[in-house]
């Protein structure tokens, strides 16, 4: 299959342009990936991407499943490293930072789990007041209050006594969103949070991320192969493809078409560069063999 | 590869390595031979087991500021300790029972009944009672550790610490590591009380042994020697089983199969090393 060639913003690192909500402050780049590689096991998982996450904007990365999407999390969070290129959280190139600059870094982000990753033996109360008591020296009375009002925030305050097995897919999705953003993070991570979702779940969720990056002043990453939903949020998106970013831009502008790989991620279609079907022989012939044997 | 940055946030050392780089939860796998090497049986072998001394340095390093969980290492002292004393009690007790059954019978064959009490007391304090605690808390508490961390990792838990800025060698592995190597000598002293009980009950109630005689003897015979040699095994027995399974339920595969793979290595790996050590701890005080 050939390489859709990424459009120009992508390819010469610029990442999409910024459109008229953009300003001066908002221009600063939180994360800033340029030409990275990285591979596992001999797999290339990324070669040459580029991208950037913007200062309070929501950043949309796309691709279809197996693309490194979670991955990029990965290295965005310096839990593994570029094999080459650069990385830059903050300014910082994450693959120079040491043990004590890396959770220093941590705790400018929050992280939305697909699965939530709520500690099982933790009730939702003390899941959320975690980051608190351990890294922030406040009084039980102060820390019962940032709690409440961060389980208010998604609507979930009634439920802190509840053990996280009591809880749905979409609640547990919630406390934890409330859990990421109980320290104030700077930058929130979102690692496909719309998976296995109702749609009021989705809905709910869906508004909580357009709030929290509105109300708190927040850069937000959200990483999901569900365009429908992103486009209706987010400011920037990038859509990525065999280790690469082949398309960026609003989502409006992704939605637009462009190379073959955007039009068929876009519109869902089987057919297109993505292959429906894993590499085999022909069926025909697979068939025929079998029947020569039998 | 490199390793956990909590695991090097003492040392404050510079995470420079880049090919293939793994931090955070992924950091255990530098501690493991990397799957498509392949070493044979003896090399998998020799790379396994320095994988565990390395694990085991960075847990002991991990202990010190774990103690400021007091909370944490109390709630798994009871996890492992407390919740295994049943099984304790039980084997206990029908291990002194058997051993009071057999004792009677074989001293009977020398006229030498009296030394019943000596008997089950050595037999217990120096080999019975820390071997076969060490087995059943492998069982028991070894593989509830084990698919506990496991399951953690499976459902992104550990990574989620980590992305807390928290080291979860310090807030998952260390308390249970303490819990179960404090729990294990607590527990092999139990199951030597319970043992002794059951032979009494045996070799006095049944077999009419007399009382005096039975406790008297032991007094007499049985020095501190004896029973260091069991503390000290219990001791070992402690730690190396607690720490494989904290080190194997860490490293597990993120799968169901994975974790349960994890657990039976947990069980296999630590009743093997608990007799072989008792050999050389055995032969260290002889």
């Amino acid at each position: 299959m050939a390489r859709p060639e990424p459009p120009p913003a992508a390819a010469n690192g610029a990442g999409p342009a910024t459109t008229s909500r953009g300003s001066a402050a908002e221009s600063e780049a939180v994360v800033d990936a340029h030409d990275v590689h990285y591979s596992i096991g001999g797999r290339a998982i990324f070669s040459g991407l580029t991208l950037q996450a913007r200062r309070g904007r929501i950043t949309a990365v796309m691709g279809p499943s197996g693309t490194g999407k979670t991955t990029l999390l990965r290295l965005i969070t310096a839990q593994a490293l570029p094999d080459s290129g650069r990385l830059l959280v903050w300014g910082r190139d994450v693959s120079e930072l040491r043990s004590r600059e890396v959770f220093a870094m941590r705790r400018r982000m929050g992280m939305l789990f697909q699965n939530g990753a709520l500690l099982t033996d933790l009730d939702v109360f003390e899941n959320v007041a975690f980051p608190l008591r351990e890294h922030a020296r406040l009084t039980e009375p102060l820390i019962r209050d940032i709690v409440l009002t961060k389980l208010n925030a998604v609507g979930l305050r009634g439920a802190a006594h509840l053990m996280p097995a009591e809880l749905s897919g979409g609640m547990a999705r919630r406390v934890a969103l409330a859990r990421a953003i109980v320290m104030d993070p700077e930058l929130l991570i979102y690692d496909e949070p719309f998976v296995g979702l109702d749609p009021i779940a989705l809905g709910v969720i869906l508004r909580l991320i357009q709030k929290m990056n509105e109300a708190l002043g927040l850069t937000s990453i959200v990483v999901s192969h569900d365009v429908k939903e992103l486009a209706t949020i987010a400011h920037d998106s990038y859509l990525i493809s065999e280790g690469r970013v082949v398309a960026a831009g609003t989502p409006q502008e992704l939605s637009g078409g462009g190379s073959p790989i955007v039009k068929q991620f876009m519109s869902g279609s089987p057919d297109g560069p993505v292959p429906f079907h894993y590499p085999a022989p022909d069926i025909a012939a697979q068939l025929l063999e079998g029947a020569g044997e039998s | 590869m490199t390793d956990s940055p909590g695991a090097n946030a003492e040392a404050g050392g510079a995470h420079q390595v880049r090919a293939a780089a793994v931090r955070g939860p992924g950091g255990p796998d530098a501690a493991r031979p990397r799957k498509s090497a392949r070493p044979g049986i003896l090399l998998g072998g020799v790379a396994r087991a320095g994988a565990i001394a390395l694990f085991a340095l960075r847990l002991v390093a991990a202990c010190g500021p774990a103690f400021a969980r007091p909370t944490l290492i109390v709630q798994q002292i009871y996890n492992a300790g407390a919740r295994s004393l049943v099984i304790i009690m039980l084997s206990g007790l029908f291990t002194g029972m058997v051993l009071g059954l057999q004792g009677a019978y074989l001293l009977a064959r020398f006229g030498s009944e009296n030394l019943l009490g000596v008997a089950a007391a050595l037999s217990l304090l120096r080999e019975l009672g820390p071997v076969l605690t060490s087995l059943l808390f492998a069982g028991r508490a070894g593989t509830a550790l084990t698919s506990e961390i496991g399951l953690m990792r499976a459902t992104d838990q550990l990574t989620a610490i980590e992305m807390m800025a928290v080291d979860p060698m310090r807030y998952v592995a260390a308390p249970r590591f303490l819990g179960g190597f404090i729990a294990m000598p607590l527990l092999a002293a139990i199951f030597n009380v319970i043992g002794l009980f059951g032979a009494q009950l045996i070799g006095v109630w049944e077999r009419g042994i007399d009382p005096a005689a039975f406790w008297s003897q032991m007094q007499s015979s049985v020095v501190l020697r004896d029973a260091s040699e069991g503390i000290i095994k219990s001791l070992v027995f402690g730690f190396v089983v607690t720490l494989i399974a904290v080190y194997e339920g860490y490293h597990s595969e993120p799968t169901a199969e994975g974790v349960g793979l994890a657990t039976t290595r947990t069980v296999v790996t630590a009743s093997w090393l608990t007799l072989l050590l008792d050999y050389m701890v055995t032969a260290a005080f002889m």
